[in-house]
């Protein structure tokens, strides 16, 4: 028990070493503003994320977090009347730039959203589409391969890998949440963008998921709205709170929840508003 | 007394009771028992019991009441010799009725000094403006004024049972009244039940609609064998008129189906890729400006009457394409004027807006998490389209289609007018053919003995359509259902 105990905290520990001795960043938030048609949605948002590892956006509905993710891969752009000021970058490079190829960036930076949105297709093709577009397997055992693989890091080839030709509409809630996030691995993207993946999943598959995005921080970078506080504690590595479209307050998690820097960001943990 | 007014008090005798009802009911909520239904409810009830079963007596007895009469003249006939000057019973009873229906006009002084012979009443009759049947005979003529004298007490006694029932209906609910008492319910399901109707008259009406073609068709079938109208290859009806007979025609559906399904196929082959396309881009592409223009406008395509289509087949695009054809080959046109081709052509434009205007529906019915999910993983639009959104929409596509289809099998004027009323067999698509729907409209018109296989084929020949289209409007809603359940 014991040397479990003192195992277990010298990991943490070790992880913690890591966390501050790995500050690269892998994309850069600098002055971000978005407006939806005449109305500005964010305000001057300059906001690190650093590579491998999670990222909490945190803060009450409406307050833009959402809004700066969906910037991070350009899916605002589906939006007509959507527009970006400043600039974010990506290792470096403006991802607004017009040489910058909005469908290779959203390879690199994939996303997963809030409901659960498997295509109404079986679970292997679900997985495979990705790969396919892109042309990442030149022949069928190589998108075997692919599909078992991007199961697997998801967490749920085992509950699927008999059954990989049924819809994967049939599965249950949070099944469906991870084979969405296999179905963003399989392009092998660098960051992963998460948009509430639990608000649609009951305590046990959020459990799941959880884990899972410890995990996967290992090989990617990722960055997760959420509106429970508690699970930007479990998660994540850093947290920024927005509020009003403002970035309030960023840091790493530990201090973000002992010790806030911003009285709104103390009032909004404790939940004495939100 | 006429049925119109007897209507008129039953109604206000319910708007009274309605005024009361609500009146009393409004008195009794004096606040000490929460009342169960609102006043107007009890107006409601009050109205309802005095006017329904006053209708309903009135129905009843005035159809009875015509029955009753039926028999009264005939009773009152003279019994039926060989020398009878009527042709028939049938025609004997009319004669009288459609004379006691004119006695109607003549006003009092007339009536009570009324000829006996009908050369003398004839003139008066006609100065009334009334006209009848030269072999009306004398004796009908006191039938026909003992015949009117029982209906108007009939009337009356009909009447006046309606107002005591109406009256009594309404002292019944105005009775009940009291503040705990379940008016609302009962209004209520008066409703649905009124609700109930509505809906029954449909289905009833395509009942009545299957039952009256299957009745004529059945008589069809028995001077023409099923085996040579469903299987014969030669449509060849032969105008046999009146009294000729002997010459029987042929009936064969095969050509009539062949075109039919031919200009189908070519209307379809034209319309769904454009109207897919046209919806692909309306529900993917377009600029909320622009769709708001196209959209309507190419919704106004489906306005137009279908005639004006077969005009325009007929007048500019037939000549045109044989003029074409004539210039391509340099001398005679291997298009002709009518042709299946101009037809199907034409009637594909008709439909463009059927295809689009259903598949951009259930274009935009594809969930905003479908489209977002294959843009989030580096998609692009169009391969999001191809891949995700039509697979997704396909079947209710497929539904769409086939409605679309069955209105392909069921248009008539543009076949009319573009392909021709020739009833060849052939797989040229520039000659001339024709469709079921034309052929119907063909044997129906004209100077033809209804009884007649010439005539009773257009039944046969509806029945078979009915069926065609019954078909594919199942299997379309089958598609279309099985769809919805994917989402949900």
């Amino acid at each position: 028990m014991n040397i479990m105990t003192e195992q277990s905290l010298e990991n943490a520990v070790g992880d913690k070493m890591n966390a501050k001795s790995n500050e690269v960043i892998k994309m850069r938030g600098d002055k971000v503003g978005v407006f939806y048609g005449d109305k500005q949605a964010l305000f001057d948002v300059n906001l690190d994320v650093r590579l491998n590892q999670v990222t909490a956006l945190i803060g009450p509905s409406g307050c833009g977090k959402s809004t700066f993710l969906r910037c991070l891969n350009r899916m605002n752009d589906t939006i007509d009347s959507a527009r970006v000021t400043g600039k974010i970058t990506l290792d470096e490079e403006d991802i607004y730039d017009k040489n910058i190829d909005v469908v290779e960036l959203r390879a690199r930076v994939g996303m997963v959203f809030q409901k659960p949105n498997p295509f109404p297709k079986s679970i292997y093709e679900n997985v495979a589409y990705g790969p396919r577009i892109h042309g990442l397997a030149k022949r069928k055992a190589d998108m075997d391969q692919i599909v078992e693989q991007s199961l697997k890091k998801a967490a749920i080839w085992n509950e699927v890998k008999d059954r990989l030709q049924e819809p994967g509409t049939g599965l249950s809630g949070g099944q469906q949440q991870r084979l969405c996030i296999a179905r963003a691995i399989a392009v092998s993207p660098e960051v992963i963008l998460m948009d509430e993946p639990c608000s649609a999943l009951d305590p046990i598959a959020t459990a799941r998921v959880e884990e899972l995005i410890d995990e996967l921080r290992q090989n990617y970078t990722i960055v997760i709205v959420t509106h429970s506080m508690q699970q930007a504690a479990r998660v994540s590595q850093r947290t920024a709170m927005f509020h009003l479209g403002y970035l309030v307050e960023e840091g790493a998690t530990d201090k973000m929840f002992t010790n806030p820097d911003d009285k709104r960001t103390q009032d909004y943990i404790t939940g004495r508003f939100g | 007394m006429s049925s119109m007014l007897v209507l008129a008090i039953v109604v206000a005798i319910g708007l009274v009771a309605f005024l009361i009802g609500r009146q009393r009911a409004a008195a009794q909520d004096n606040g000490t028992v929460k009342p169960h239904s609102r006043a107007h409810y009890h107006g409601w009830w009050a109205f309802l019991l005095a006017v329904l079963p006053a209708l309903l007596l009135l129905a009843v007895w005035t159809i009875g009441s015509s029955f009753y009469l039926d028999r009264h003249i005939h009773a009152a006939l003279p019994e039926r010799t060989a020398d009878s000057k009527v042709a028939s019973e049938a025609l004997d009873v009319s004669l009288v009725k459609s004379l006691a229906k004119g006695l109607h006009q003549l006003d009092a002084n007339t009536l009570a000094a009324l000829p006996a012979t009908f050369a003398e009443l004839q003139p008066l009759l006609a100065a009334k403006g009334v006209a009848l049947a030269t072999d009306t005979q004398d004796y009908m003529i006191p039938i026909a004024v003992e015949a009117n004298a029982v209906q108007s007490r009939l009337g009356m006694i009909g009447a006046v049972l309606a107002f005591a029932l109406s009256i009594a209906g309404a002292f019944y609910a105005l009775r009940q009244i009291a503040p705990r008492a379940r008016a609302r319910n009962n209004v209520e399901r008066l409703m649905l039940w009124g609700l109930l109707a509505a809906s029954t008259i449909a289905i009833l009406t395509t009942v009545g609609i299957v039952l009256s073609m299957l009745f004529q068709t059945i008589q069809f079938f028995e001077s023409v064998s099923p085996m040579s109208f469903f299987f014969g290859t030669v449509w060849d009806p032969r105008f046999a008129a009146a009294g000729s007979g002997g010459s029987q025609g042929q009936f064969g559906l095969i050509p009539l189906l062949a075109g039919t399904l031919y200009i189908a196929l070519i209307a379809l082959l034209v319309a769904v890729p454009v109207g897919l396309m046209s919806a692909v881009y309306m529900a993917e592409y377009a600029s909320p400006r622009v769709r708001s223009v196209v959209k309507p406008a190419l919704e106004l395509l489906a306005g137009i009457p279908t005639i004006v289509y077969g005009i325009f087949a007929v007048v500019t695009l037939g000549p045109f394409l044989r003029d074409l054809s004539a210039a391509l080959t340099g001398g005679s046109p291997f298009i002709q004027g009518q042709s299946i081709f101009t037809a199907g052509l034409v009637m594909g434009v008709m439909l463009i807006p059927v295809v689009s205007s259903l598949s951009d529906d259930i274009i935009t019915a594809v969930p905003r998490a479908m489209r977002d999910g294959s843009l989030g993983l580096g998609a692009t639009r169009s391969e999001t389209i191809k891949r995700v959104i039509l697979p997704a929409a396909l079947p209710g596509i497929v539904g769409a289609i086939l409605l679309t289809a069955s209105r392909a099998i069921g248009e008539t004027m543009i076949v009319v007018l573009a392909a021709g009323v020739a009833a060849n067999l052939t797989i040229n698509p520039f000659e001339a053919m024709t469709t079921i729907t034309v052929k119907i409209v063909n044997q129906l018109t004209g100077d033809l003995e209804f009884n007649s296989p010439q005539t009773l084929v257009a039944f046969a020949l509806g029945l078979t359509l009915f069926a065609l289209t019954l078909v594919m409007n199942i299997v379309a809603l089958y598609i279309v259902r099985k769809y919805r359940e994917q989402y949900e």
